[in-house]
């Protein structure tokens, strides 16, 4: 299981938690399994997000890997100028 | 790949001269509206001069009739999108359909055999509008009863009751706030607000379609993504991406502002109804009405802080609005609004607000200097409350490695803590402020990313080498990458040569933005610098007869790894190169991938100002930039960046503004009304680079593009309200609001 924290205003979706502990081995999985245990968070997922794994922020790459002792944060996506 | 010992280079950090430099002094470089072809039309767009209205008819019959006229189009001729709410709102964006959403949006466009025709027979075109009623204030938008800008855009994290212009809501932070403001000798609330400000960018939008009959198109255009505008026009058109090829041209200027399609889809659109290529450049009057700004915004910020200078608890509300569209930006700034700093207990809540205004685009780490401007003000005053030096506030309150951030993400390896105290100690801070002068201080950050990257690099048979990249060059960026692909492979800079490959040639790349194209182009280019390098090594062990595993790549050339490999002379680049047709083919190396591990970037910046007490004129005497580049690949274009992202806060913080009348009209879409600072307005602004390796590039590149023009709205506020005495919360600090609070009326 990965424990990962949602931001403020997603944790109404996911029974008011701040952190939720899923089962997930990549980004992709983890999406998936949010999506799945908490629906209201999939417009947000639909729209886009970041994740940070171990201080790394990934905008998309689904596949990169999650280990149980990551520290996950799941953040909006990224823009820049 | 974290860096144990500090890494010696041989190109990587030295100055040599930029390899487009001699065309753009020369004028020969080729940017957007300098591409013609032959039985090219000219363009022209009909824009909306109301704010907010229902467009009923319009009438293309006189201007059709007008001689020479190909083309025009109006929404009618872009199929709708369907699925994707942010394409078709870009779409909307580029060609009003039932509604006009903005003074300056799009509603026809004309494609004639002349300009002054195009001209014309826009002008011929009759549009019957419904006027609406405006907002085109943040505060007023969100207030009951606001004329709607837009129905049904509000999304499912608005709690109900709001008005309608509310679209998004989102909130960040950790810790018991009610605790950590009971822990404070000193809490304070303030209000803020900041104009919309333009990218300010030399070179006006400019491009040139041609759609053929079979349905392929060519645009060439200057654009910081031409992959992204490639998808953005296929999608607007209803094209397969593959149809159309795109081709970057010199880019004169773009900060984020040429992230995003206005011009392109229109002029394919054109060329596709009139069988002929099409130019279109928007006039300075047009980039202002018509394309994107920051967002404008309304912040509250509540610091509480002990005697002896520790934040306790911080909270901030951002009410941003980036026109009549949706932007996350407000997400973006909640999140950097307290990233400076080591905090128990923060929140931040960010509200997106829809006002008749132009859509927002990307400005420079978009979100972040508007909050920080708030958060560096407040604290700053409460440092003048409690009697305390408020850089040494900074330093006892600094984000380090290992700190739990504003928005969740626990810090690696930056460098905050390193520019506050290289800040410290600098002759700037420690010299006597001058006589009639005043100083501030503020600390700015940014995110950084790296996203979809793809790079070809090819070693030439006389030994030079090509690297063909898919990132437009903004900020020197061909010479960065020249130089980290001599590094790696060690042959002189003047043998590598970088190009801007077009989106029929590489692999998908993300935009040339957040402060991205060193440390990914670079990472991208050191890999595939790695793989021919792996490739020359098996080619000299073959042409050795030992083992490929037994051959090292040391300073430009193949050699023995170790007196058991045997004895050959090294074998440079050069001679593997000039023996690649026998030895198996041509040598290249290559990399398509994600680059991530970025690494957040900060900065600190001191400002002395001067503000005269009869004008409020606020004159910069003295600013001094520091920041962590992780490594200086090329230090006159950190130093560039430095200078030019903080010439670009000071103008946000004093003079740059969108101006409107009361019926939702811009005032000022030009550069007499609408001032950014030019070179006579500035002192020479003084660059100090930290470099705190990235742990995620083996170079210890970090990007350094967008966090210099966080510093400079609060490092000026500061300075100002120190200077007259009075605390300023309005940007910017234009002479007539420096006065009125000097004043007191």
């Amino acid at each position: 299981m990965v424990k990962v924290a949602l931001w403020g205003t997603l944790r109404q979706h996911a029974d008011g938690q701040a952190e939720v502990e899923v089962q997930a081995a990549n980004f992709k999985q983890l999406l998936d399994e949010l999506a799945t245990r908490y629906p209201g968070l999939k417009p947000q997922i639909k729209r886009g997000v970041s994740v940070a794994i171990d201080g790394k922020v990934y905008r998309e790459a689904w596949f990169t890997p999650i280990s149980p002792d990551s520290q996950v944060v799941l953040m909006p996506y990224m823009v820049g100028g | 790949m974290a860096l144990d010992q500090p890494r010696k280079f041989k190109y990587v950090g030295t100055r040599p001269a930029r390899p487009d430099g001699i065309d753009k002094v020369t004028g020969r470089a080729q940017y957007g509206n300098d591409i013609t072809a032959p039985g090219m039309l000219w363009a022209k767009v009909l824009r909306s001069p109301h704010a907010h209205a229902r467009i009923l008819s319009i009438d293309t019959s006189a201007a059709e009739a007008l001689p020479g006229v190909r083309a025009i189009v109006t929404g009618a001729d872009f199929p709708p999108i369907e699925g994707d709410a942010g394409m078709r709102d870009v779409q909307l964006n580029c060609m009003a359909t039932t509604h006009v959403w903005y003074e300056g949006h799009a509603v026809a466009a004309v494609a004639a055999t002349s300009q002054a025709i195009a001209n014309k027979a826009a002008r011929l075109i009759k549009v019957e509008y419904e006027i609406l009623p405006h907002v085109t204030d943040v505060d007023a938008a969100m207030a009951p009863g606001a004329p709607v800008v837009r129905e049904g855009q509000t999304m499912e994290n608005v709690p109900a009751g709001m008005s309608a212009n509310v679209t998004y809501h989102s909130e960040f932070g950790h810790g018991d706030l009610a605790a950590g403001f009971a822990r404070a000798d000193k809490i304070i609330e303030r209000n803020f607000r900041t104009a919309a400000t333009h990218q300010g960018y030399i070179e006006p939008q400019a491009c040139l379609a041609s759609m053929t009959a079979d349905g392929r198109g060519e645009l060439w255009t200057c654009t910081q993504g031409h992959f992204y505008f490639r998808t953005a026009c296929a999608a607007i058109l209803g094209i397969e991406a593959s149809a159309l090829r795109v081709t970057a041209s010199e880019i004169g200027g773009g900060f984020g502002g040429k992230t995003q399609v206005w011009a392109e889809p229109v002029a394919l659109a054109l060329s596709k109804k009139a069988g002929k290529p099409v130019k279109l450049t928007m006039t300075r009057d047009e980039v202002f009405r018509g394309t994107g700004p920051t967002v404008t915004t309304s912040i509250t910020c509540k610091i509480g802080m002990t005697k002896d200078g520790r934040i306790t608890a911080g909270e901030a509300t951002l009410r941003y609005s980036g026109g009549a569209f949706h932007t996350g930006t407000c997400d973006m700034g909640a999140m950097a609004a307290f990233a400076s700093y080591d905090l128990d207990a923060v929140r931040t809540y960010g509200w997106n607000v829809l006002t008749n205004r132009p859509k927002e685009i990307s400005y420079r780490a978009p979100g972040a200097p508007q909050a920080i401007y708030a958060v560096e003000s407040t604290i700053d005053e409460l440092c003048q409350l409690l009697n305390l030096d408020p850089l040494d506030v900074r330093i006892k309150n600094a984000a380090k490695a290992g700190t739990k951030s504003s928005y969740g993400v626990v810090f690696e390896e930056m460098g905050l803590l390193a520019a506050l105290k290289a800040a410290k100690a600098h002759p700037h801070w420690n010299s006597p402020v001058p006589e009639g002068a005043s100083r501030g201080v503020a600390c700015g950050f940014w995110f950084n990313f790296g996203g979809n990257t793809c790079v070809s690099l090819n070693i030439g048979t006389d030994g030079t080498v090509a690297v063909s990249e898919g990132n437009p060059d903004i900020g020197g960026s061909r010479a960065s990458i020249s130089l980290m692909a001599a590094e790696e492979l060690g042959v002189p800079y003047e043998k590598v040569r970088t190009v801007i490959a077009d989106t029929g040639t590489l692999g998908y790349n993300d935009n040339t933005d957040g402060s991205r194209v060193t440390f990914a182009v670079g990472l991208a280019t050191i890999r595939a610098a790695q793989e021919a390098k792996k490739d020359m090594m098996r080619r000299a062990a073959a042409i050795w007869g030992i083992d490929a595993e037994a051959v090292e790549w040391v300073d430009g050339a193949a050699v023995p790894a170790g007196p058991n490999a045997g004895k050959f002379p090294p074998m440079t680049l050069a001679e593997i190169a000039a023996q690649s047709f026998q030895t198996g083919g041509p040598i290249a190396g290559h990399c398509d991938f994600q680059a991530d591990g970025a690494g957040v970037s900060f900065g600190v910046h001191i400002a002395d100002v001067a503000v005269d007490q009869e004008t409020g004129k606020t004159k910069v005497l003295r600013y001094t930039v520091f920041q962590d580049a992780g490594k200086a690949v090329h230090p006159d274009y950190v130093e560039g960046q430095m200078q030019g992202g903080a010439v670009q806060g000071i103008g946000m913080a004093l003079n740059e503004e969108y101006i409107y009348s009361d019926k939702g009209v811009i005032l000022n879409p030009g550069f007499l009304d609408y001032r950014i600072p030019v070179a006579s307005d500035m002192p020479m602004i003084e660059t100090v680079i930290l470099e705190i390796p990235n742990p995620g590039h083996p170079y210890g590149v970090r990007g350094v593009g967008e966090t210099p023009i966080v510093p400079p709205l609060a490092t000026l506020t500061n300075a100002i309200s120190r200077g007259i005495g009075k605390r300023l919360y309005e940007l910017p600090m234009s002479p007539p609001r420096v006065l009125k609070a000097i004043k007191g009326h």
